[in-house]
């Protein structure tokens, strides 16, 4: 068994890449895969709070690249799911601590263990995002319906295109169905034709997902929410099965009355 | 829908200004480039053969993410030789 490395990206910060990863993260380790995260963002360490583990932490992801550690020891067991792991990132560097070797390596130590490593790229197509898609084999943009984000994304597209990183697959987060019908926001369909490239995730806005992050405790753990069905059909999807997407419009007054039952 | 003509929804701009937008960032031209290169490419076909130059059509068309420059141009006949 080797494990697929997969780097979550999306060039404009704040879209939703590390909600992305954890949630991703929960549901393939849901499922019984073995999976670890790597919290990419060296400075902004944020992947250990939304996960809730950000007591545990000891070691990070610079101590191992700088050799004070083992990779084992900076791995932290999720305290539900023990096929899930986090690799934090420090918090006191900066991102010139790491290069795209050195995710590389630690990657490749990771490889034979798991079924699933997942990065969590900073913002930006700088030193950051270099090092989390340097040992991807495959890339998520996550992006907003929104024209900056979008625009962005296609940037990251490229890039990982000249990379030859191959077409990464597509997560649109955020989407507001009501506002899509009133045409005062981009559809699911608009940003894929602009795009392009394969989607695999349309998230909804959704308060449960800072409420989830307020407990430390993410989304797709929260029974009643659509939005833990979408993640758990995104992790389905990733591991090839060919599932149907949500139907998100017809969440009007009655639907959400009744959501915790759907 | 309403009665009354309303504005154009601000999905609709949104839209039609990202592809403008990718259009450009993909082809690293900006629209201005773009309008120098289609005059140039137009007398520099002009001197070897008969066209009208405003029948020409040059446009930046996209399948997927791949860009290609579309040229469509009607010639003249050759009614009269000099
Ligand atoms: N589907 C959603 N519905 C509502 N809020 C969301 C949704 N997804 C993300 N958010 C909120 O958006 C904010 C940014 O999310 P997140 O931290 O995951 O983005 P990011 O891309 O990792 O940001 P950065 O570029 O800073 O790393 C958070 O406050 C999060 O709770
Ligand atoms: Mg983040």
């Amino acid at each position: 068994m080797s494990a697929k490395v997969i780097t979550v990206t999306s060039g404009k910060g704040g879209v939703g890449k590390t909600t992305t990863v954890a949630n991703l993260a929960v549901a393939l380790a849901l499922t019984g895969d073995r999976v670890v995260c790597i919290d990419g963002d060296i400075g902004l360490r944020n992947l250990d709070v939304i996960l809730g583990l950000e007591n545990r932490i000891v070691y990070d992801l610079v101590d191992v690249v700088e050799g004070r550690c083992r990779l084992r020891q900076a791995m932290i067991r999720d305290k539900k799911l023990s096929n899930l792991f986090l690799i934090p990132a420090a918090q006191t560097r900066d991102k010139n601590a790491v290069s795209p070797s050195d995710m590389v390596r630690v990657c490749d130590e990771l490889r034979p263990d798991f079924d699933w490593v997942l990065i969590d790229s900073p913002a930006g197509i700088e030193r950051g995002f270099r090092y989390a898609i340097a040992p991807a084999d495959q890339a998520i943009i996550v992006t907003n319906p929104e024209v900056s984000a979008v625009r962005d994304a296609d940037r990251v597209i490229g890039l990982l295109e000249a990379e030859e990183k191959g077409s990464p697959s597509l997560i649109i987060n955020r989407l507001d169905v009501n506002m899509v019908r009133r045409n005062e926001m981009l559809s699911a369909e608009d940003v894929v034709d602009l795009l392009a490239i394969r989607l695999i995730g349309i998230v909804p806005e959704d308060d449960r997902v800072l409420i989830a992050s307020n407990r430390g405790r993410p989304v797709v753990l929260d029974e009643a929410a659509v939005t833990a069905r979408v993640f758990q059909n995104i992790a389905r999807r990733l591991k090839g099965e060919d599932v149907p997407f949500i139907d998100l419009g017809n969440r009007g007054l009655w639907s959400r009355l009744f959501s915790g039952r759907r | 829908m309403g009665f009354f003509r309303r504005d154009k929804k601000s999905a609709q701009s949104a839209r039609e200004r990202l592809q403008l937008v990718l259009i450009h960032d993909r082809t690293d031209l900006t629209p201005a480039e773009l309008d120098v290169l289609k005059n140039e490419l137009i007398a520099v076909i002009a001197r070897h053969i008969h066209i009208d130059p405003d029948a020409v059509r040059i446009e930046l068309e996209h399948e997927g993410r791949e860009q290609r420059l579309v040229a469509d141009i009607p010639l003249r006949n050759a009614e009269k030789r000099r």
